[in-house]
């Protein structure tokens, strides 16, 4: 409740403080300090000090996986803010209002963190979905930060009236007429008709919520169109958000009859992995192709979905974290460069040997290299799915997929490492040493947690 | 005493892994050369010293000098445990061997970067020795990954123009192959008993020798760790990657690749394969060698008509592993003892051709066989060097491969004649490659380019001395080796029974 509360208050705090701000950095202290107050809130909870009892009638339910899923989020935020708090201010002149739609989306997100009916689920999706709408558009005179915002809002619309009238099939499908998710218990028989097409419903809603195929149509133009800074809170911490969302749901109300519906969630795990990772190879632009691996990256959590399994849960945690982490970092990296192609990065390492090493570890994380977080994410989520017995050609598809991975991240590395810079190209990159910093930080994050996970997961059993 | 305090598998993994890290920091490349082969030293005298505490039989106490487990990721039933048995000395000490050889070799080439380039062949040591030490299978699989990286960085940055894209097919057949084994790994570790009672599971390597898997399971999980391994040794058809490594990479790099990195393949198939998946081995194994024995064939005859030296030693290195792999499925006593003596003598003939041509094209500018002629003149040392090593690659009598060779095809003679006679033809080929390339290159008139060869430095020469010592001496006297190595292949071979 604390995490609820306190980033919808900051939210409205930022947005009127927008007008009393005067200087252009106070906004990017007054958020970091909001998102430090938020995160020690939750940290309180978490150790069992609530701050304010509301009754909830129990529509929201906080357990140590939701908290300490938040935890990871706002720590993910937290460094999100302090590496590109400054580079909020390209895209325009309300950074204030920024920074509020943000905390609202981290409304969105506790919500969506400890939510026990399916109401407060499409009311946490909404929370979640609607400041990001305008945040895709926020730079207002980019022709194609506009035209990905109208998709991104004509697409959100559509998913998030599937994922209604999912919700409206299964409330008047179960025999209880009940929103509670923990009380759809379904047993273990035969799906009912109307419970069947709900949870279709509602898995094509959290599909396209998550950039699963085929309903990721959206998401590379989206991303691509989308501010940098907004591209990378975006691609990570929302949807990771889904994704827990996602579990929480189908865990708690679907979880018996499992079997029933696993072949679904096979086929778009599958068509995710292929064809997130297939085109990724063939972008020029990094932006791009990070956005197409962050659809590959969906379909390795699919996995936890696949299986729902403790391991899987433990794994989703961990992979939201190896690849928020490092996605927000590669990230920090791009935004400082004018010229998001490959080529731009040719001779990195000569011209920013600090900047280009980080930028190494970050994509060896995704690729998956043993010693960074990514790997033992990976690891995690294919261990889950090998317990789970069923599908087994699902996991040796994955890897075969997480090898063409390597092709594209791999690209960037020879482009920094082994290849002659382009003149006037990228030539005047700035970076103060406070940054140089906060990189080396999030590099040893990544790689603390790939040969320690325990650190992370062990607080699941807290 | 050295293993009281610190076993001798940790100092192996972690003297060449924290000079490495030291290494990035000294700038000078003068110093950093020196600081590497003072590393390199010290992990032989390290070898050395554990090799004289390898009788556990007669001492207990040996053990715990070998042998160690560290608390590592315990709600998972993995731990960071090392060991040494016969085959782990024997292939640690062939990596401390080569190390400080290798460097000695190519002390007078000059490197852009030359701190990376020192730090990455360290971290690329540490990497090796910890494949060869680990006794846990996540830990096996961590050190896997970890020798890769590094060399992937040595060979795109160091070496000829079109060494990237060469690298990069290697690293990724070897990464889809590694990933493969992987998914082995999870799932033998699925069906293993708890050894601690922290976690459901373990991924000791003796919980994994007595995972409960049906033959069914252990068909496919058999091609699955045998991909990540025949790509490294290579078997053919797995091989494509190698010639163009070779060719376009650094030296020192291809020192380490040809002869170290791939006696990780080998040695991942004798203590991962055999003793886990004994029934899919009698399955596959005929189909396996007819692979191996198509490759040796095959790459003796494309060495045959190599110009290019380094093409031709690396489809000379092709053509004997295919041999070696062809030993280890066959699996006998015979055969694998070759294999044992085998991968030390395959490390120290290919360390030593690959000296002597890399001294060639230091000298003369060129390495294609058709442009040299007559070398033995101007250079009569580096010819008798030359000599002796090709007959060791020849496996003639008095030098090591002979025993060895004539141990694995007693072996495939036991298995099946067939594959013997062939292999045999094999050993026939290799002698009409190797004297051709001898004689095209170091006999018959001098031409320009051998007036004009430079010396050779004494470094140079007392490297390729030692290793001609070493062959010598392995030819007349293999038996502390088969010694050392006689209680890993009883116990491989009695772990394949047992199932």
């Amino acid at each position: 409740m604390n995490a609820i509360i306190i980033t919808a208050l900051w939210g409205v705090i930022m947005m009127f403080g927008g007008v009393f701000f005067k200087k252009s950095t106070t906004p990017k202290f007054w958020a970091i300090a909001g998102i430090i107050i938020v995160l020690l809130a939750n940290l309180f909870e978490f150790f069992g000090h609530p701050f304010f009892n509301v009754d909830t009638k129990g529509m929201l339910k906080f357990d140590s996986f939701g908290l300490h899923f938040n935890t990871i989020a706002f720590i993910c935020t937290l460094l999100f803010f302090l590496l590109n708090g400054k580079d909020f201010e390209k895209i325009g002149m309300h950074v204030s209002e920024y920074f509020a739609l943000m905390f609202f989306v981290l409304c969105g997100l506790s919500i969506l963190s400890s939510f026990n009916t399916l109401l407060l689920l499409f009311l946490g999706i909404e929370i979640l979905s609607i400041p990001l709408y305008i945040l895709t558009g926020s730079d207002k005179r980019n022709l194609k930060g506009n035209e990905a915002a109208l998709k991104y809002l004509l697409m959100g619309a559509f998913s998030t009236g599937i994922l209604l009238m999912g919700i409206a099939l299964i409330y008047g499908g179960n025999t209880l007429g009940s929103f509670y998710i923990d009380a759809i218990n379904l047993g273990t028989g035969n799906l009912p008709v109307l419970i069947a097409g709900g949870l279709v419903l509602i898995l094509v809603g959290i599909s396209f919520k998550v950039s699963a195929a085929p309903f990721h149509f959206w998401a590379p133009d989206v991303y691509d169109g989308a501010p940098a800074v907004v591209s990378s809170f975006m691609m990570t911490i929302v949807k990771i958000a889904a994704f827990v969302a996602f579990f929480r749901l189908f865990q708690t109300s679907f979880g018996a009859m499992q079997h029933q519906w696993q072949m679904l969630i096979v086929v778009i795990t599958a068509a995710t992995l292929l064809i997130g990772n297939i085109t990724a190879v063939f972008q020029k632009s990094v932006k791009r192709m990070l956005a197409y691996s962050s659809i590959s990256h969906a379909g390795f959590m699919m996995f936890t979905l696949f299986a729902l399994n403790d391991t899987a849960k433990e794994g989703l945690l961990l992979y939201a974290a190896a690849y928020s982490i490092a996605t927000i970092g590669i990230f920090a990296v791009i935004i400082k460069m004018s010229d998001y192609s490959i080529e731009g990065f040719n001779g990195l390492g000569k011209k920013q040997p600090l900047l280009a090493l980080t930028a190494v570890i970050f994509l060896l994380s995704l690729t998956g290299i043993p010693l960074t977080a990514g790997f033992t994410a990976k690891f995690y989520v294919l261990m889950a799915a090998v317990k789970d017995g069923h599908q087994l050609w699902l996991v040796v598809l994955a890897v075969i997929c997480a090898a063409i991975g390597a092709v594209y991240y791999f690209k960037v590395i020879q482009a920094i490492y082994f290849k002659d810079p382009v003149p006037g190209v990228n030539d005047e990159i700035n970076v103060s040493s406070s940054f140089k910093f906060l990189l080396v930080v999030t590099a040893a994050l990544i790689i603390l947690l790939g040969f320690l996970p325990g650190l992370l997961i062990d607080w699941i059993y807290y | 005493m050295l293993g009281t305090y610190y076993t001798f598998p940790e100092l192996l993994i972690w003297i060449p892994f924290i000079t490495g890290l030291i290494a990035i920091f000294i700038k000078n490349e003068k110093s950093v050369k020196m600081f590497a082969l003072l590393s390199s030293i010290a992990t032989l005298v390290v070898s050395v010293i554990s090799l004289c505490y390898t009788d556990v039989a007669a001492h207990p106490e040996f053990f715990y000098y070998n042998n160690v487990s560290y608390v590592w990721m315990p709600y998972i039933g993995s731990s960071f445990s090392v060991g040494l048995d016969g085959m782990g000395f024997l292939l640690t000490f062939l990596t401390a061997f080569s190390y400080p050889l290798i460097f000695a070799a190519t002390y007078k080439s000059e490197y852009k970067n030359a701190n990376a380039f020192f730090a990455l062949m360290l971290l690329t040591q540490a990497g090796i020795m910890g494949v060869f030490v680990a006794t846990d299978a996540l830990l096996f699989y961590f050190f896997w990954e970890l020798a890769l990286i590094p060399i992937y960085f040595l060979c795109s940055r160091w070496g000829g123009e079109k060494r990237i894209a060469a690298t990069f097919k290697f690293f990724v057949y070897t990464f889809l192959g590694s990933l493969l084994m992987l998914v082995g790994i999870i799932f033998v570790y699925v069906h293993t008993a708890p050894v601690t009672p922290d976690s459901a599971h373990s991924f000791s390597i003796n919980a994994f020798y007595n995972a409960a898997l049906s033959s069914g399971q252990q068909d496919w999980l058999f091609w699955l760790f045998f991909i990540a391994f025949a790509v490294k040794i290579p078997i053919f058809p797995f091989h494509t990657w190698q010639p163009d490594v070779y060719e376009q990479s650094n030296y020192p790099s291809v020192m380490v690749l040809s002869g170290l990195m791939v006696k990780m393949g080998a040695f991942g198939v004798i203590r991962w394969i055999l003793p886990i998946f004994p029934a899919a081995v009698a399955k596959y194994e005929h189909l396996v060698m007819a692979l191996c024995i198509i490759g040796l064939i095959y790459a003796s005859c494309i060495a045959l008509y190599q110009n290019d030296l380094k093409r031709f030693v690396a489809w000379s290195s092709i053509a004997h592993l295919g041999l070696m792999s062809a030993a280890i499925f066959a699996a006998n006593e015979l055969s694998l003892q070759g294999v044992m003596l085998e991968m030390l003598n395959h490390g120290i003939n290919i360390l030593a051709l690959w000296i002597v041509v890399d001294i060639i094209e230091k000298k003369t500018g060129v390495r294609k066989i058709s442009q040299l002629s007559g070398l033995a003149g101007k250079s009569p040392a580096l010819a008798i060097f030359l000599v002796i090593i090709a007959f060791a690659n020849i496996a003639l009598p008095l030098s090591n491969s002979f025993v060895s060779e004539f141990l694995m095809l007693n072996g495939l003679f036991d298995f099946n004649i067939w594959f013997a006679v062939f292999g045999t033809i094999g050993i026939i080929l290799s002698a009409v490659y190797m004297l051709s390339m001898v004689q095209r290159t170091f006999f018959g008139k001098a031409n320009v380019v051998a007036e004009q060869a430079k010396k050779m430095s004494a470094g140079q020469g007392i490297v390729l001395f030692a290793l001609v010592v070493a062959i010598l001496f392995l030819g007349i006297y293999p038996e502390p080796v088969i010694h050392l190595t006689q209680s890993t292949v009883t116990d491989i071979l009695s772990k394949m029974s047992l199932k």
